[in-house]
């Protein structure tokens, strides 16, 4: 099934040592992030999207409008284009107070356009008791808070967020982490989210794209993008696949959530506490917890045993490990495994195994 | 008393010269500080340097060319007589004509340092809100540059109060006409009043001490030059 992706940008920039040219879509609702190591281009990309950068040739559309087209001579300067911009550093006006912050970019859209009423966002980013502050007296975690809701009061179509999370300490990531889950549960507005901290990609994007050098490595659905074996994502220490499962049955008497994976079949256990049966989840599975066998060990306190088939196997960054990609209940899961154990197993493409998983993180 | 009626007039015409060549400075100012510390034109050197040039040319320098330029024979002094307005030398326009010039720099720089300091995001914030850049200049660069501006108004206050050299030149020294306090008091001097001289000199000594006082005391104090 194609869908069609609504949010457009062929960009091409050159700058004095480096270059960036990206054909990119995106869907138009969820959270995109824009990934890769820093140099790699994905803030420029961004800033092109937005307008601050002018990119030598480009054609950016979204939601239809088209706000760059190079070949036409159009160019919508930032302040006519329907978005939202939140910097790494929440960059709020000094002059004014937290309340003249918000009402900024809200008093310059027209009444007709404003979709999100102040009320709304102030609870929904948990900032009510902050208005009359100045911005001075935030918190990192206040400020960045009241960066994010002041963007949303314009109304964009389209919300782009520069490592909102990267200057801030790791507690105060865990501070504004579920309030950028509610805007993505909550609001009907695509988020293009730059990012390099994978932990953070995981837990927040629907749709991945991988940038490396300023060119596109990958864009895909998350699932499918962070197994990929040629991507260095599926490489590094903390890799690991992230899946969609619905809840399906809470075990009151030993406390365990079960859920089903993508297939509609294969139910997966987790220590979590209960919640709503039909609600959907996402659960993160490292393949460095993921381990493969060929019986069914019913012997064993591992919780979770699923028949799987391996795909591909490649050599990890570490010589002694190998990166095992298997089909496993409707999706793909990825286990890291020692190159000794894979020649023991004899494992091959094709072949069916058990993957034993060890862990499953619940990212939301 | 100890002030004449000569000195009172030399005060007055004073105040009034360095009030209006502020304000005309930093109308003309915001616009050209602006400027230089946005542009990324090949002009922006040579630009600056024009403006910074009445601090180290002699007044008498500025004096002179701007005697030629505004002149019967200059090029600006034949326009104004074109237009019917005769020339502006040695009268209360030329002064403030010179003043401009000479303050020019007390006043630009200032400005400058605030534009600049306030760095390209805030107006990067401001054009993802939907402000234009005009809107985005009157509501975001002039209260940010407030302290700027209050520094830039101070020192070109202070400065035209102080000129001498180019006042001069170009004024000549006609009495409720053109005589400032600093040409008041080099004439005192000149006929051997002394007291009088040291009632003027001491009450500019004083003005002069007040004025810098105020700006290193405000919080602003380290954009003046910075």
């Amino acid at each position: 099934m194609t869908v069609a992706l609504p949010i457009k940008a062929r960009i091409a920039l050159s700058r004095e040592r480096f270059h960036l040219e990206v054909n990119l879509a995106l869907p138009g609702n969820g959270i995109s992030a824009l990934f890769g190591p820093s140099g790699s281009g994905k803030t420029t990309l961004l800033r092109c999207l937005a307008g601050l950068e002018r990119a030598t040739q480009a054609y950016i559309e979204v939601a239809g409008e088209v706000w760059q087209d190079t070949a036409q001579g159009v160019f919508l300067p930032p302040h006519r284009r329907a978005l939202g911009y939140v910097f790494q550093e929440a960059s709020l006006f000094p002059h004014l107070s937290v309340r003249g912050n918000l009402d900024y970019g809200m008093r310059r859209v027209a009444l007709a356009q404003r979709r999100i009423t102040p009320v709304a966002v102030c609870a929904m980013l948990g900032i009510e008791a902050l208005l009359d502050r100045a911005p001075q007296h935030l918190s990192g975690g206040e400020r960045q808070r009241v960066g994010i809701a002041r963007a949303l009061l314009t109304s964009p179509r389209l919300l782009l967020m520069d490592e909102p999370l990267a200057a801030l300490d790791s507690a105060l990531k865990q501070e504004i982490l579920p309030y950028l889950e509610r805007l993505r549960d909550e609001l009907d507005i695509p988020l293009v989210y730059v990012s390099h901290a994978q932990d953070e990609v995981a837990r927040l994007a629907d749709h991945l794209a991988v940038l490396d050098h300023g060119e596109l490595v990958a864009s895909g659905p998350i699932g499918e993008t962070l197994a990929r074996l040629d991507l260095p994502l599926a490489h590094s220490q903390d890799a690991g696949v992230v899946v969609r499962a619905q809840v399906q049955h809470f075990d009151a008497h030993y406390q365990l959530l079960s859920l089903v994976l993508p297939d509609g079949l294969t139910p997966l256990r987790i220590a979590q506490p209960q919640r709503p049966h039909g609600s959907w989840l996402r659960v993160k599975i490292l393949a460095r917890d993921v381990s493969l066998s060929h019986q069914h060990e019913s012997q064993s306190s591992i919780l979770n045993r699923l028949p799987a088939q391996v795909r591909e196997l490649v050599p990890a960054d570490n010589p002694a490990h190998v990166l095992v990609s298997l089909a496993c209940a409707g999706t793909v899961l990825l286990a890291r495994i020692t190159r000794y154990s894979a020649d023991h197993l004899g494992l091959a493409p094709g072949q069916q195994v058990w993957a034993q998983i060890k862990a499953v993180a619940l990212l939301a | 008393m100890p002030l004449g009626s000569g000195d009172l007039a030399a005060i007055r015409l004073t105040l009034e010269l360095a009030s209006l060549t502020t304000v005309l400075l930093l109308i003309l100012g915001t616009p050209l500080a602006w400027w230089l510390a946005q542009t990324r034109s090949r002009l922006r050197g040579v630009v600056g340097a024009l403006v910074a040039l009445p601090l180290v040319l002699p007044p008498t320098v500025i004096g002179f060319y701007l005697l030629l330029v505004l002149g019967p024979h200059g090029w600006v002094g034949q326009a104004t007589q074109a237009l019917g307005l005769g020339t502006v030398v040695f009268s209360f326009a030329g002064l403030v004509a010179g003043s401009v010039i000479y303050s020019l720099p007390f006043v630009v720089q200032p400005l400058q340092n605030a534009f600049s300091a306030i760095g390209p995001r805030p107006l990067e914030v401001a054009a993802t809100l939907r402000a234009s850049p005009l809107d985005c200049f009157f509501t975001v660069v002039l209260p940010l540059a407030r302290p700027g501006f209050v520094t830039a108004a101070i020192l070109g206050f202070a400065h035209t109060v102080g000129e001498f050299g180019v006042v001069l030149m170009i004024g000549g020294n006609i009495p409720g006409k053109t005589r400032v306090v600093s040409v008041q008091i080099f004439d005192h001097v000149e006929a051997l009043e002394y007291a009088q001289a040291h009632w003027l000199a001491g009450a500019m000594v004083a003005f002069s001490f007040l004025v810098l006082l105020a700006l290193y005391s405000s919080r602003g104090h380290k954009q003046v030059w910075g």
